[in-house]
């Protein structure tokens, strides 16, 4: 599957491993929840990066405590219509003080890349081929955005300030 | 009528596949040329569920001819016309009940 | 009204494109049909029996003149001449085909109007009174505060994506016309003892298959926390909501298993970390936002001027002005609701030509402002008591000055099974045959102030639960069958009705609706006991008793 960091498209060094699987030595990794809290205290250990696929049903204060033995987060989107990664991304971003990659995963599909950079994913892997191809336009769309978020764009209520009113009609 | 494509599918009398049309949203029917047609005339009757469990199946091999694909009950009058076999579609069929504001 | 800038228009330029490019991909293929609908959803674009529908968003209830024409001409271009106004201050056009729809929305953006977040699992379009800006009753213009809201909901990237939809009204008069209590959130704006604006804030209140009267979570919510308080809701609904059954996904039923308590708990916790970040309300804001909404320069004028003295001499005007004027903080002006509810037509419906005519009132009496309120019916919020008959003569000559605004025949209903896919029976027939019932005007005068509202499934888009009488449609072994029910309210005493008994055929509706009404007149302790204070002062059993005798 494809990923994109940043706006481009990158290799993905993160090998994903199923819980009842050995992790291979000296690679980075990517593991489900289970195995990672059974772990943890081992895993401060393991000679290579370690990420975590935290799901969307969990808080996400709870990760807390790992954060500086994370080298990933993933946070899941089951179906795309189901957006508590959003939130649990603004929290880790704006609330947890993560400052290392965060990826969503799952069905990820174009028309939702622009929600997921604005609250704080800098890593895509899109499902479709075609959504990867299409990331640079998806996320530039748009040029004006209402709220405040954690990409830090400004948002209208404040762009507004200082200017007068154009295009009032009588 | 609750929505026909949550209703478990008990065939007891003649039915056919219907939906709507991608492009413009008119209702359509599945005919016996694996195709869809405006016309409920042209639409395959089927009189047992595992019949009709093929020509749903069939109808739902592709989404962009037509949408929201499911089993509705027909009724053949007297001279072998299709008639729709409730209410909804026949408010399907024939448009809304009253008069339109013009 | 509150006037569009570059960056509005801006953004709806790009979210038409950005629609025009989905209808592509869906009708390539390249989107699936479950991947395209909460798509256009979020567009407004439902898919119903007939044909596709848009649902297009008045924020706040208010339009322009130009805006209204505008709407007219979709409805002439890519419709059937008409449209449907909605109890959310929305308007829906019934026959648009899905390959038309990137235009027709270019056309509406023109002028600032769209159907964004009308539908799909997002904040919704927010609503407000009807009256706002022009009543002398309100604290504060509540459009200030549901534009703010708009633009901080519009394509939120936390909360485009929630367990289920969500709705904001906002009152800001102590009369209730925004039905605020039975919205998953709702706002009553008043100042506090020392003379500072803000919130009551409740939530958890909604119709539907459970429907609730919201709770208060805070007592005064200071405006400037307006955005950071939502914000801390709308976060704890997004994670805690449920998610495995679309049936208790709405916000109420979080507040419900938690209780309203631990809710309001987890809130406070999530917008103390919040309060005084990015969403803070500057007094610079506030005042920016405020400065956009220009107002009419209302000339001091007489009150019930000779013009109109003279014209209250025709008994037709003066049953007209009896019940569609009302009270205008300004003297000499009035507010003027337009009744949709011509006796045996759709409630709600206009026609291309009426929207025109209300279209040319507004430019020649009302500084070009039309309202829409949940009731229905359009407003004309501003306009000089000396013009009210000219107004009336044009409405009447329209088919828009049928004088039974508040009465029986103003009836509240969904488009039901004659237009909707999820419905189980049909609403508009039934509203339009007890409408004739009651058409005498003598009769319907009697009778007095009576909402009776009528939904074609549970999904209660008729808002029956707080009709004072509820008309709901079921399915019975594919027969279409209602269930009555008695003193529900919407206002600030926001109660549901009471079931009165076993649901009826389609058929006995209008003769039960008859009487009920029959038996409220010989029940009422005077003619000034209105039918929802007899029934609170006597209950349903009366009633259940006559009603059900005679059928």
């Amino acid at each position: 599957m494809r990923l994109i960091e940043n706006g481009k498209l990158v290799e993905d060094r993160f090998a994903r491993v199923p819980d009842d699987e050995a992790l291979p030595e000296g690679a980075p990794v990517l593991i489900g929840i289970e195995r990672f809290l059974r772990d943890a205290e081992a895993l401060k250990d393991w000679p290579a990066p370690v990420g975590v696929i935290w799901p969307n049903n969990r808080p996400i204060a709870e990760i807390a405590p790992y954060l500086p033995q994370i080298a990933l987060i993933a946070l899941n989107f089951p179906s795309f219509r189901d957006g508590r990664a959003y939130s649990q991304a603004r929290l880790l971003r704006e609330r947890l003080g993560w400052a290392g990659p965060l990826r969503a995963v799952g069905n990820v599909l174009q028309d939702q890349f622009l929600l997921m950079q604005r609250s704080g994913f800098d890593q895509i892997q899109p499902v479709k081929a075609a959504d990867a191809d299409a990331f640079d336009e998806a996320v530039h769309r748009y040029t004006v955005f209402y709220q405040p978020a954690t990409d830090r764009r400004p948002s209208l209520l404040r762009q507004r300030l200082g200017r007068s009113v154009s295009g009032v009609a009588e | 009528m609750a929505s026909p494509q949550q209703q478990k599918l008990k065939v007891n009398g003649p039915v056919a596949v219907t939906a709507n049309r991608l492009t413009d949203g008119a209702v359509v029917w599945r005919t016996a040329q694996e195709d869809w047609s405006p016309d409920l005339a042209d639409a395959l009757i089927v009189t047992t569920a595992d019949q009709a469990i093929a020509l749903l199946a069939s109808a739902q091999k592709r989404d962009t001819d037509a949408v929201g694909a499911y089993v509705a009950p027909v009724v053949i009058e007297a001279d072998g016309a299709i008639a729709p076999g409730n209410l909804r579609e026949r408010i399907r069929v024939a448009g809304p009940t009253f008069e339109l504001p013009h | 009204m509150y006037v569009y800038d570059e960056f509005d228009r801006a953004f709806l330029a790009e979210r038409v494109a950005e629609f025009r490019d989905q209808v592509a991909r869906r009708l390539s293929g390249a989107l699936s049909e479950d991947e395209f609908k909460p798509l256009r959803l979020m567009n407004g674009v439902y898919l119903q029996l007939h044909a596709y529908m848009l649902r297009v968003a008045i924020p706040y209830g208010t339009l322009s003149s130009d805006q209204l024409r505008r709407l007219a001409y979709v409805a002439r271009t890519y419709d059937r001449g008409y449209g449907h106004f909605t109890t959310r201050q929305n308007i829906q056009f019934n026959w648009i085909k899905l390959e038309d729809l990137p235009d027709a929305m270019a056309a509406l953006a023109e002028v600032g109007v769209h159907g964004i977040q009308t539908s799909g699992n997002c904040i919704r379009n927010v609503t407000t009174d009807q009256w706002a800006g022009a009543t002398p009753q309100e604290f504060d213009d509540p459009r200030i505060w549901a534009e703010i809201l708009r633009q901080y909901s519009t394509l939120h990237p936390e909360f485009t994506y929630l367990p289920r939809k969500f709705k904001i009204a906002i009152t800001a008069a102590p009369k209730d016309r925004a039905a605020t209590k039975v919205h998953d959130v709702g706002l009553r704006l008043h100042r506090n003892e020392a003379g500072e604006l803000g919130f009551e804030v409740l939530v958890g209140g909604g119709l539907g298959r459970t429907p609730f009267v919201g709770k208060s979570v805070r007592a005064f919510l200071p405006a400037r926390h307006l955005l950071s308080y939502i914000e801390a809701i709308m976060r704890v609904y997004n994670q805690y909501g449920r998610r495995d059954n679309i049936y208790k996904a709405r916000i109420k039923i979080l507040v419900h298993e938690i209780g309203a308590e631990a809710f309001a708990k987890a809130v406070e916790a999530e917008w103390e970390a919040i309060r005084d970040g990015a969403l803070h309300l500057s007094d610079e804001i506030i005042a920016d936002i405020r400065s956009r909404f220009l107002y009419p320069d209302f000339q001091p004028r007489a009150d019930q001027p000779a013009a109109l003295a003279t014209a209250l001499e025709d008994p037709a005007f003066a049953a007209w002005h009896r019940n569609s004027v009302h009270p205008h903080k300004v003297p000499g002006h009035a507010i003027v609701t337009v009744s949709l509810k011509a006796i045996g037509a759709p409630p709600g419906d206009a026609t291309a030509d009426q929207m025109e005519v209300v279209a040319a009132l507004a430019d020649d009496f009302g500084w070009r402002e039309i309202r829409v309120g949940h009731e229905q019916n359009l407003c004309l919020p501003n306009v000089a008591q000396e013009d009210l008959p000219a107004i009336w003569r044009r409405l009447e000559a329209a088919g828009l000055a049928t004088p039974n605004v508040n009465h029986i025949s103003d009836i509240i209903a969904c488009p039901g099974l004659d237009y909707c896919a999820l419905a189980n029976a049909r609403a508009i027939p039934v509203a339009q045959e007890i409408a004739k019932r009651f058409a005498d005007l003598e009769r319907s005068r009697t009778i007095g102030r009576l909402h009776v509202n009528i939904s074609g499934c549970i999904n209660a888009c008729g808002h029956h639960h707080v009709g004072h009488i509820g008309i709901l449609g079921v399915e019975k072994n594919g027969q279409e069958f209602y269930q009555i029910t008695l003193g529900g309210r919407a206002d600030e005493h926001a109660q549901l009705g009471t079931l009165l008994g076993p649901a009826v055929s389609y058929e006995q509706v209008p003769g039960l609706i008859e009487d009920v009404v029959d038996t409220y007149i010989e029940l009422r302790a005077g003619p000034d006991e209105l039918f929802i204070d007899t029934v609170a002062r006597l209950g349903v059993e009366p009633f259940k008793e006559r009603v059900y005798a005679a059928h």
